[in-house]
């Protein structure tokens, strides 16, 4: 089995946004980058289970500057064989998309997985674009999976419940919460890591479709009301008439 | 024209479908312009989107439709929008959405904006919509400039809205491809709450609450309000609760109108995936729990007393 994953970097999740002066930047100093853990923890040890189980290779690929390599690394000392980071800068959805198409449409990996989303921008959208341009089918969400032959069986998120879908090779999926368990790379793994090819390939794909003009942060609540525990009759009240959410 | 895609289940609109609509009106009020609703196959209430505002139903059969599957959905949806010139395709944000809306543009060669939470803005060269990035520590503005906008709507962006009358129901055949993938089976909770992600009303818990064993009484809480459970990441990944209740950064981001969080302390992460909240209430006897930063309502004391006593001033209001 020859699997591909996208794997991004992102922000850590406890990070602080904070702008640049006149909005139109996230200030990035002191900024702390990790894998993304959706393409981590999910998409990524999903596809190292698999090639336990039944052979085969896993790529992982990545759209930008060497500043990433660091990110690209961990994902081969998690147990990835090999990487290509696309020297492009992955300035929207469709840009990321184009630039990994164009660089692997014609490899004939037969499951390529993506994060259900990447935690920094949320568009939940490289999957779905990426499975267009390499016409293949394209299940979202997956929280479990099983292979037989050229065939999976995959479960997948839908509001207040699951659906299971039958899909052959190839094919791409997004990879949710359930999809696998997060591994720590070990010492061996590490060190490993630093002789697997990273294969460097440039593409200059732009997207002008999109601009992001600006950022803001989210009005604060104000004050907080306290409210004895001995009152919820009070609560219920402020709920009523004052929130009017209830 | 602006073309909104609506799902339905067996000929009925959820409301999250409505919303889509509503917002697709008002689009298209802000360009000027007209808006269509596409269906598959045939909705009993189809007409009745002429209430939100649409000025016709365009309804497609094809046994390539039957279920979901990306490829052929997308495909639909691009060709009706090619043929019937439409400007901008809104469809929902949710777990259909998601597996088109990126299929979708890339057909259209259109700009793409997934996870809006606001009505677009016409500007020089195009329109800007709001999305909340970072799981909602921060929101960004988005320029669409091309000639054709896909746009996916999160839930509880806006109400539906009744502002006309039912309108005709037009059917109409397009290029369906054959599915490659085969829905198999579905399993969906039984019960009357919403899922999650559409939920109006959520009651969430923490660690606070020591074990699994004693969830009974935020289950109570639920269901007095009519509302859905949701809990934090470490409960989760303790398997005290489901993954899926999971709400959070690296979980489901919410936006219902009412958070209860019991026995949660508030880490970014979990503030960051229910901030869009309108309304938090916080229960915890810890008073230097971030939350309570985050929270309209307080209660510090301890959740066992507290949450039983909510449960009973809510069935006596609701008596």
């Amino acid at each position: 089995m020859k699997q591909l994953v996208c794997i991004s970097k992102t922000p850590e999740t406890t990070t602080q946004i904070k702008l640049s002066g006149d909005s139109s930047q996230l200030d990035v100093a002191g900024i702390n980058y990790i894998l993304n853990p959706y393409d981590e923890w999910y998409a990524l040890v999903r596809a190292i289970e698999l090639k336990e189980q039944i052979g085969g290779t896993v790529t992982v690929v990545n759209v930008g500057d060497a500043s990433n390599d660091v990110v690209i690394r961990k994902a081969l000392a998690i147990g990835a064989d090999d990487a290509i980071r696309i020297d492009q800068t992955p300035d929207s959805a469709l840009s990321v998309a184009k630039a990994i198409a164009a660089t692997v449409s014609s490899d004939g990996y037969d499951i390529v997985y993506c994060g259900k989303e990447s935690i920094d921008y949320n568009g939940s959208q490289v999957g779905s674009m990426l499975s267009e341009l390499l016409d293949v089918p394209f299940v979202p969400q997956a929280v479990n999976m099983t292979v037989e032959g050229s065939t999976a069986t995959i479960q997948r998120d839908i509001e207040g419940g699951t659906e299971t879908i039958s899909v052959n090779t190839p094919f791409l999926i997004s990879a949710a919460k359930g999809l696998a368990e997060q591994r720590i790379p070990n010492m061996r793994g590490i060190m490993m890591s630093k002789k697997k090819p990273l294969n460097v390939v440039s593409q200059d794909i732009s997207d002008s479709s999109t601009t992001v003009t600006k950022y803001t942060l989210p009005a604060g609540k104000g004050s907080i009301k306290m409210i004895d525990a001995d009152n919820m009759d009070e609560l219920v009240r402020l709920l009523q008439e004052e929130a009017k959410v209830l | 024209m602006v073309l909104v895609f609506v799902e339905h289940n067996n000929g009925t609109f959820k409301k999250a479908a409505l919303e889509a609509v509503t917002y697709a009106k008002m689009t298209a009020d802000t360009l000027g312009t007209d808006c269509k609703a596409l269906v598959f196959g045939t909705a009993e209430e189809a007409s009745e989107l002429g209430k939100y505002g649409v000025s016709s139903v365009l309804s497609l059969s094809s046994d390539h439709l039957a279920h979901y599957d990306s490829q052929a959905y997308a495909a639909a949806v691009a060709n009706v929008a090619k043929a019937s010139g439409a400007s901008v395709v809104v469809l929902n944000n949710n777990s259909t959405g998601v597996g088109i809306t990126g299929r979708i543009a890339v057909k259209l060669d259109a700009g793409c904006a997934s996870g809006v939470n606001s009505l677009p803005v016409k500007t020089d060269n195009g329109i800007t919509v709001e999305k909340n990035i970072f799981s909602g520590k921060a929101i960004s503005t988005i320029n669409l400039t091309s000639p054709v906008s896909v746009i996916s709507v999160t839930g509880n962006t806006i109400q539906p809205e009744v502002v006309g009358s039912p309108c005709s129901v037009e059917s109409i055949s397009a290029d369906v491809p054959a599915p490659r993938t085969q829905v198999i089976s579905q399993d969906k909770q039984q019960g009357t709450v919403a899922p999650l992600p559409e939920a109006e009303l959520v009651v969430s818990a923490g660690r606070g609450m020591k074990g699994p064993e004693n969830w009974g009484i935020i289950e109570a809480l639920a269901d007095a309000l009519g509302a859905t459970t949701a809990c934090s990441r470490p409960v989760a990944d303790t398997g005290w609760r489901p993954h899926h209740e999971h709400v959070g950064q690296t979980g489901v981001a919410i936006r219902p109108n009412l958070y209860i969080a019991a026995g949660i302390s508030g880490a970014i992460q979990h503030l960051a995936g229910v901030n869009s909240s309108k309304c938090i209430v916080v229960i915890n006897k810890d008073p230097e729990a971030p939350f309570f930063k985050a929270a309209d309502y307080g209660i510090c004391a301890d959740l066992f007393d507290v949450v039983p006593k909510l449960t009973e001033a809510i069935k006596k209001a609701k008596a």
